[in-house]
């Protein structure tokens, strides 16, 4: 098992895919000659030529729209676009085209496409730089999302992403490229629906996704060692559709769910896996479910206000002491 | 054209008038629902158009007035006009409605509701043919007013950068709903937009089929050539409103008998029958001949059909047991 940056886990899935089938291109702006701004199709333009790595013109609903149509015809464009604020742009193509093709054409046309997008709030990018779309994209009905919190997933969902005959949307994240962690060697290939427990635990479940996984596993680690709490870990790296079934497994083990979100409460994941807990396993919970959630502003730029609008692993601990009276 | 090619384009364009018109009473009887563009008035543009490129085998995409371009490219009439009265035996299986027409057997790729949202599919189909290698080219026929949208720039850029064999009809009929040309678009001649982007154009009178024809066989030519993308502008009329919903109420009724006194299917009909190769009874015999057809095989098939099943609501919402979803069984 090697030890892959998320960048190069990406990187290698595209090599993988490309080699694999001929069909199957990236589209975005700077991924070609200049190798990507996060270096997730790095060296595959002087591999795979012109045709395959298209360096597109900052045209986000042009280019996500023809990536759409080529996909029509049997092409498996993997289409990047560099960050998710500007995903915004090519929504119309996603929403109306990608997503809703196959349904209103009866089963006759798919659009096969991925599209992978850096979202989250880095060092100090500013509003316009910040977002966090997985809750828009989740809302879409015909398009899959899902969200990896590590290379592994990175590389095994981008692989199960491109064969799939569904879209889907790669919610990846801004802070995460340089992360490192083992991908086995042999080709590997994730479920595009489920979730995965990143930690066991019997007191509390923390469910998180993409880099919110991350803080949960710190906050554990400090509930384990300082207050004898031992906290369960849902990686949800699916976002639609969403592990009902893991969800309740947990929450049937624990009786408490925190939802961890980098992004703001309203109309977000932990409202959604709420929705769920109350659906499916409310006699189940000892007590009320909370959010640990972005403040709902635009992301300021100044790096003490920045802070103070995403949330913190201190936020998590605290969250959980409260809810389990220790 | 040989006369027999020139008898067989009025009875598809008679065929194409009749069929919306019977759609329009359909519409009223509350048969239809939705929302109902008709295409009468534009019958030269389509049948024109495709008549010089290879219907069936060429990609063809458009917008939501879409009926005709699917039945021009093989698409049939009964299956059309099912998926109007929402039925399952519907091209869509009831699922799309008017505005979304598809028969991808027959390679018509679908009407799109959103103005300009085919604009950068067509580009991508085109790009799919280049990789795929064929000779196929993609045909995109959109309205003029869809062309203040962003995706016409980005879609016309892309396709002359990556050189791609797509050609681009705008059926300019002056208005985009109540809003004409003049006061909506900067330069009101289509054509020259596209000089921004160094692709070749022309401007036709899209009333006159034969002349749509030859237009269309040196856009399609050059497209098939490999010379990359061309886009052609056809000067055409609706008659209906807009939708069904419009009563053309900003249109002149001197405007309106202008452009029906120069009607597409009159002017080949009547050139037929000054060449001695057509009578006015042999017309009005064709015309019973179609109407019957409409009613008593495309209409009796939509109502005799039956409604998709609500507990297969979900479905086509996601591929079918794909086994990718599952990790592919590793
Ligand atoms: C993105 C978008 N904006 C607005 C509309 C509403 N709308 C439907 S058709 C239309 C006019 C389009 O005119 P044109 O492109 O000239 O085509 P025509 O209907 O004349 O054939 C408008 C504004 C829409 N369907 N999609
Ligand atoms: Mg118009």
């Amino acid at each position: 098992m090697a030890e892959l940056m998320y960048w190069e886990a990406i990187r290698r899935a595209h090599d993988e895919e490309m080699a694999h089938d001929p069909m199957v291109i990236c589209m975005g702006e700077d991924i070609g000659v200049a190798g990507g701004t996060y270096k997730a199709t790095q060296g595959l333009y002087a591999k795979y030529g012109a045709e395959r790595v298209v360096d597109t013109p900052i045209s986000e609903n042009g280019y996500t729209g023809l990536g759409i149509g080529a996909s029509f015809l049997g092409v498996r464009p993997v289409i990047e676009i560099m960050s998710v604020n500007f995903a915004w742009l090519a929504m119309d193509q996603i929403f109306n085209s990608a997503a809703k093709v196959r349904y209103m054409s009866g089963g006759q046309l798919t659009a096969p496409v991925v599209i992978r997008s850096a979202g989250g709030t880095a060092h100090q990018l500013g509003a316009q730089h910040s977002a966090r779309m997985e809750k828009v994209f989740m809302g879409i009905a015909g398009l899959r999302v899902v969200t990896p919190s590590n290379p592994r997933q990175a590389y095994g969902l981008l692989k199960s992403a491109v064969r799939c005959d569904d879209p889907v949307y790669i919610n990846e994240h801004e802070l995460m490229y340089n992360m490192k962690g083992e991908v086995p060697d042999d080709e590997y290939f994730m479920p595009l629906e489920g979730s995965e427990v990143a930690r066991e635990g019997r007191d509390v479940t923390l469910f998180g996704y993409n880099i919110s996984v991350h803080w949960c596993l710190q906050a554990a680690a400090t509930l384990a060692k300082d207050f004898g709490i031992e906290a369960e870990i849902i990686d949800l790296y699916t976002l639609s559709p969403l592990d009902r079934a893991g969800i309740v497994a947990s929450v049937r083990k624990t009786h408490r769910a925190v939802i961890v979100e980098e992004a703001e409460a309203a109309v977000g994941v932990g409202a959604e896996v709420m929705a769920i807990i109350n659906e499916e396993c409310f006699f189940e919970l000892d007590a009320a479910p909370v959010r640990v959630s972005a403040v709902n502003v635009p992301i300021p730029y100044n790096h003490k206000l920045e802070k103070a609008a995403i949330p913190n692993v201190g936020d998590i601990v605290a969250a959980v002491r409260k809810m389990v009276g220790k | 054209m040989n006369v027999a090619d020139k008898k067989r384009l009025l009875r598809e364009m008679l065929f194409a008038r009749r069929f919306e018109e019977r759609c329009y009473e359909a519409y009223v009887e509350r048969k239809i629902g939705g929302f109902l563009h008709l295409y009468s008035g534009e019958e030269a543009c389509a049948h024109g158009v495709l008549e010089a490129a290879r219907p069936g085998q060429d990609w063809v995409i458009t917008g939501y007035r879409d009926h005709i371009h699917a039945i021009k490219c093989g698409a049939d009439p009964k299956k059309v006009m099912a998926e109007l009265y929402g039925k399952e035996t519907g091209s869509s299986k009831g699922r799309g409605g008017s505005m979304h027409i598809f028969d991808v057997e027959h390679r018509f790729m679908g009407g799109y509701a959103l103005v300009g949202g085919p604009f950068p599919l067509a580009a991508g189909m085109a790009k799919a043919i280049k990789m795929q290698g064929g000779d196929e080219i993609a045909i995109c026929f959109l309205g003029d007013a869809a062309n203040n949208q962003g995706t016409f720039h980005e879609s016309l850029n892309m396709a002359k950068v990556w050189n791609l064999p797509v050609l681009y009809v705008c059926e300019n009929n002056l208005y985009g709903i109540g809003t004409r040309i003049d006061r909506s678009t900067a330069v009101v001649d289509q054509y020259k937009r596209v000089a921004g982007y160094d692709i070749p154009s022309a401007q036709e009178d899209g009333q006159d089929v034969e002349k749509v024809i030859k237009a269309a066989k040196k856009a399609v030519d050059h497209v098939r050539s490999g010379k990359g993308p061309y886009f052609l502008e056809l000067m055409t009329y609706r008659y209906r409103g807009h939708s069904m919903s419009d009563s053309n109420a900003y249109r002149s009724k001197d405007e309106e008998r202008e452009w029906s006194g120069r009607d597409p299917i009159i002017m080949l009909r009547d050139r037929l029958i000054k060449a001695g190769e057509l009578t006015k009874q042999g017309y009005k015999a064709l015309d019973t001949e179609i109407l019957d057809e409409i009613e008593n095989e495309i209409i009796a098939f939509a109502e005799a059909s039956p409604e998709p099943r609500v507990d297969e609501l979900k479905k086509y919402t996601f591929a079918e047991n794909d086994p990718w979803v599952y990790g592919g069984g590793r």
